[in-house]
């Protein structure tokens, strides 16, 4: 019986799906790296992306301070409290000098997080997982101003990256509020039984799980809140005050209880809306970022929806599903995502074997383009889609795959010329051995189904092909010019 | 329209506006002023060349925390000097490093350097609204900041301007309506649907590729950007975009080309304010421009830094508001200057101040209640140190978006909030 996301037959999966399924469920890359996974077939290519554990990842691991934040000893405290006692101005003011400093250095740390993650994305050798810890990332959305503690966003993402497809009520969910970032992010540890704060039950619901107005009331985020008291952090852990708990009876989703944490996100997934409202923000990611919720999009997601609830809520029987279907691979969803700042960043550089030239500049980069890591605009993460593109996003975009290529960092005052070391040669390596095949025309061509997906049939081919022609002998400087021009091109912005 | 000729941009400026608004790939600025010419103007927000009811915002950000008390010296106080002994301003009279008077306020005076303010309150432009502040306050530099740029006291909103730009254009945002100048697009700024335009300048407002060769520019100048009427996928949506881009960036680079009308003070804010001015006279569709200069962190030996950054504000704003007045478009500019929070009323240790509450905001243009509005808060009722705000900062917002920006503060501050008094 045929579904929304019935299988691609096996005879259909080529290159070009290849590509597609490398770009959508990784960040792209080279010709070789495709015609590899094309090679597989189409239900092993999935594999090799989804159980990324079979993919060796020598990584190194991280070497962060956890103890730049750490909170003041009693001794210290008790120091603090003499000083404003006797008005000692000189010990306060020590103190807050100190405070400011570890500040400073926290600050640093988190700038060193975000190369270090940037750098993480461009060099992985399991792509689906870090594009996966990035989806979490922006679905439950912690920003490093508020919780002014690098090392408890770096708890937080490797608990993304742990269980970036495992189960997401039982891993991720249940994670989520537990998590020392989180519960500092959305005020938890301010949330008591004699002053309830329902600033983490509200978006539990709203952002993480239901969707915003889907199935529950006012008085289930008042209740929920108060099953969410008491769930604070000591040091680097979670920790359970029991003092601050409310265990009085709530009512939640017309059920009656002593609710705690715990229970109230069970009463989460039993809501029907549960079950779809993630799937469609992975339909988002992966498929079609359109806010749309019907016609074909509904069938698809009621799909996802299905699988994921059959599966307990595991992530990855409904990705495998999504990744194998017809669906995923119709031409109204190719080439028509747009790219976020963080995808066009690292696809270009895996893609055409650029250098990662700076990556402090690249993080400017993705922040001037509105993703910064680590510090999503608000709780509600980066929304994506056509929000990422105005006419300044634009500029910097194009102007990145420039700094790419050539090495020319937008922001100096003057340009030095030269390629900046990249030779865009061995991209072409393959036709130069081919007799005849290595004419401006045919280079062209090339280059354009590479970074574009396809030969402009507007006019644009011809104008790069007289351009290349003008130049013959096709060297590195115009291979970088026409890459340049392509890259350009509006549809260089969608994957 | 069944044009078949690759629609460059070229093309596009040829034909001017008229066709604009019966191609999808017009660009969205166009569209939406041919759009918006038979609607009643009280529903405009895209500016309309020499229309005289075109308001526009100017924020200045102060970044880092201005000691509001050695702007706006309260040299009545016999706390202010107990409380600053190294630090405090003279009061006026007592030479070269007094505190300037200002007409009308009695034991109120302004920092030496800042006579800028002095010249605009003189001409009746410059108001100082006093006191201001929000409950609860954070002397976390970002916290605080957040909570300016959201108008939350949680900070977790986006920022108040994106949200006037969501409200006011139905969903169709003008790409240029809001530029900000500096290298990242400040909080404040971003609604659902808006992002501003941001640059560092404008030279970097533009594709960079066209320095690889003449050829190379005039070939992506002239990259056809036709879609098919009608459509509006993902793809038709970045070739308006792609256009809007080209367009804007002729507009912003051509404005910054023109030489100012009056002499501008050095430094980076009068070097911001020129740029914003002379946009503003190159008729620019834009509402909000939004500038910042950083330094006011003075935690240590303040006196210096703290004159040149007050000297740099006074006179940049001066020349800014001069500039404008030769154009004769005074009359459309208000300027609004904030920073995230005040300074510990006593000096620190290290001839500085540390992170306080409350100060003074400042607005320029004719269209303000000149002179010194508010209460001031009082010195020796602190809390824990710091001065007690006596009015929010959202009511001057809600001054700004009601009386000026022609927008319903409710639901753009998402609460109510009376309207502070300082506009005519």
């Amino acid at each position: 019986m045929p579904h929304a996301l019935s299988s691609l037959p096996a005879k259909d999966f080529g290159y070009e799906e290849a590509g597609h399924l490398l770009r959508r469920a990784g960040f792209g890359g080279t010709p070789p790296q495709i015609l590899a996974l094309s090679n597989m077939g189409l239900n092993e290519a999935v594999d090799h992306l989804l159980l990324w554990e079979r993919v060796p990842d020598n990584s190194s691991a991280t070497a962060f301070r956890s103890d730049i934040m750490y909170p003041l000893e009693q001794s210290q405290r008790q120091r603090i409290q003499r000083a404003r006692r006797d008005g000692d101005e000189t010990t306060l003011e020590e103190f807050r000098n100190a405070r400011q400093a570890r500040q400073r250095e926290d600050r640093r740390q988190i700038r060193d997080m975000q190369s270090w993650w940037l750098e993480r994305l461009v060099e992985t050798p399991r792509p689906l997982l870090e594009k996966l810890t990035l989806f979490w990332h922006g679905h439950f959305a912690t920003g490093y101003r508020a919780v002014e503690d690098s090392w408890h966003m770096m708890l937080q993402n490797d608990m993304f990256r742990a269980n970036a497809g495992g189960n997401f009520k039982n891993d991720l969910v249940h994670g989520i509020i537990r998590d020392p970032a989180m519960i500092k992010y959305l005020n938890n540890n301010q949330n008591t039984k004699q002053a309830p704060n329902e600033n983490l039950a509200r978006e539990l619901m709203e952002l993480f799980t239901l969707g915003v107005g889907n199935g529950y009331t006012e008085n289930d985020i008042k209740d929920g809140a108060r099953a969410l008291t008491g769930l604070n952090y000591r040091d680097d852990e979670f920790a359970f005050n029991q003092r601050n708990h409310d265990s009085s009876g709530k009512r939640i989703f017309g059920r009656s209880g002593q609710f705690d944490g715990a229970d109230f996100v069970e009463l989460i997934f039993q809501r029907p809306s549960a079950a779809w409202f993630t799937p469609w923000k992975l339909h988002r990611y992966f498929v079609d970022d359109s806010m749309q919720t019907d016609g074909d999009i509904k069938k698809a997601v009621n799909r996802m929806s299905r699988t994921f609830k059959q599966h307990n809520w595991e992530v990855r029987p409904m990705l495998r599903e999504l990744f194998r279907s017809k669906w995923f691979y119709e031409p109204v969803n190719r080439r028509s995502l747009i790219k976020s700042p963080v995808q066009l960043t690292v696809e270009a550089i895996r893609s055409l074997n650029t250098p990662a030239r700076s990556i402090s500049r690249l993080n400017q980069a993705c922040g001037i383009m509105g993703q910064e890591l680590f510090h999503p605009p608000s709780v509600k993460g980066w929304e994506g889609g056509r929000k990422w593109i105005n006419t300044s996003t634009l500029f910097v975009r194009e102007n990145l795959l420039l700094y790419l290529m050539t090495g020319r960092d937008p922001g100096a005052k003057s340009w030095e010329s030269g390629s900046g070391g990249w030779s865009a040669e061995p991209i072409i390596a393959h036709l130069r051995g081919l007799p005849g095949r290595d004419e401006p025309a045919d280079i062209v061509t090339y280059l354009s189904r590479l970074t574009l997906g396809f030969s402009p049939t507007d006019g644009r081919l011809e104008q790069w092909i007289t351009l290349a022609r003008d130049r013959e002998p096709i060297n590195n400087e115009t291979l970088i010019q026409l890459l340049s021009l392509m890259t350009a091109s509006p549809e260089y912005q969608l994957c | 329209m069944t044009e078949r000729t690759p629609w460059t941009r070229r093309h596009f400026l040829q034909r001017g506006t008229a066709f604009a608004s019966l191609a999808t790939t017009a660009p969205l600025f166009i569209q939406q002023a041919s759009r918006a010419m038979s609607l009643p103007t009280h529903s405009l927000l895209t500016s309309l060349a020499g229309v005289p009811q075109d308001h526009v915002l100017v924020v200045v950000q102060l970044g880092g925390g201005n000691d509001g008390l050695n702007t706006v010296v309260p040299y009545g106080s016999a706390e202010y000097y107990k409380k600053r002994p190294r630090i405090a301003i003279a009061a006026p009279g007592g030479g070269n490093d007094a505190a300037l008077t200002i007409p009308g306020a009695d034991g109120l005076g302004l920092h030496p350097a800042f006579s800028g303010m002095r010249e605009l309150m003189d001409d009746g432009v410059g108001c100082i609204v006093q006191g201001i502040g929000y409950p609860n306050p954070n002397r976390s530099h970002f916290s605080s900041m957040d909570i300016w740029h959201t108008a939350d006291t949680n900070g977790r909103d986006n920022g108040w301007i994106g949200r006037y730009f969501d409200n006011s254009c139905g969903g169709t945002p003008i790409p240029t309506a809001g530029i900000s100048l500096g290298n990242a697009a400040p909080l404040a700024m971003q609604g659902d649907q808006s992002m501003p335009v941001s640059f560092e300048t404008p030279d970097l407002y533009r594709w960079m590729g066209e320095d690889l060769g003449d050829d190379i520019g005039r070939t992506y100048r002239t990259m056809p950007l036709r879609s098919a009427a009608g459509e509006d996928d993902n793809l038709a949506f970045l070739k308006r975009t792609t256009m809007d881009a080209q367009l804007s960036s002729d507009q912003v680079r051509k404005a910054a080309a023109m030489s100012p009308l009056v002499q501008w003070p050095g430094g980076d804010l009068a070097t911001q304010l020129r740029m914003v001015a002379a946009m503003i006279r190159s008729n620019m569709p834009t509402r909000v421009y939004y500038v910042t200069l950083g330094g006011f962190d003075t935690h240590a030996n303040q006196q210096g830094s703290h004159q040149r950054l007050l000297r740099q504000v006074g006179d940049s704003l001066l020349a800014f508001n001069k500039e404008l007045k030769a154009q004769d478009n005074d009359g459309r500019v208000l300027t609004m200057v904030f920073s995230e929070f005040g300074r510990r009323v006593g000096e620190n240790g290290s001839g500085g101040t540390d992170h306080g509450t409350a100060a003074p905001m400042y607005l320029v243009g004719p269209m303000v209640k000149p002179g010194v509005l508010g209460t001031h808060p009082s010195l020796s009722r602190l809390d824990n140190g710091d001065l007690q705000h006596t009015a929010d900062f959202r009511q001057v917002y809600a001054a700004v978006l009601k009386n000026w920006m022609g927008a319903d503060p409710d639901v753009i501050l998402r609460k109510h909030w009376n309207p502070a008094p300082v506009l005519r």
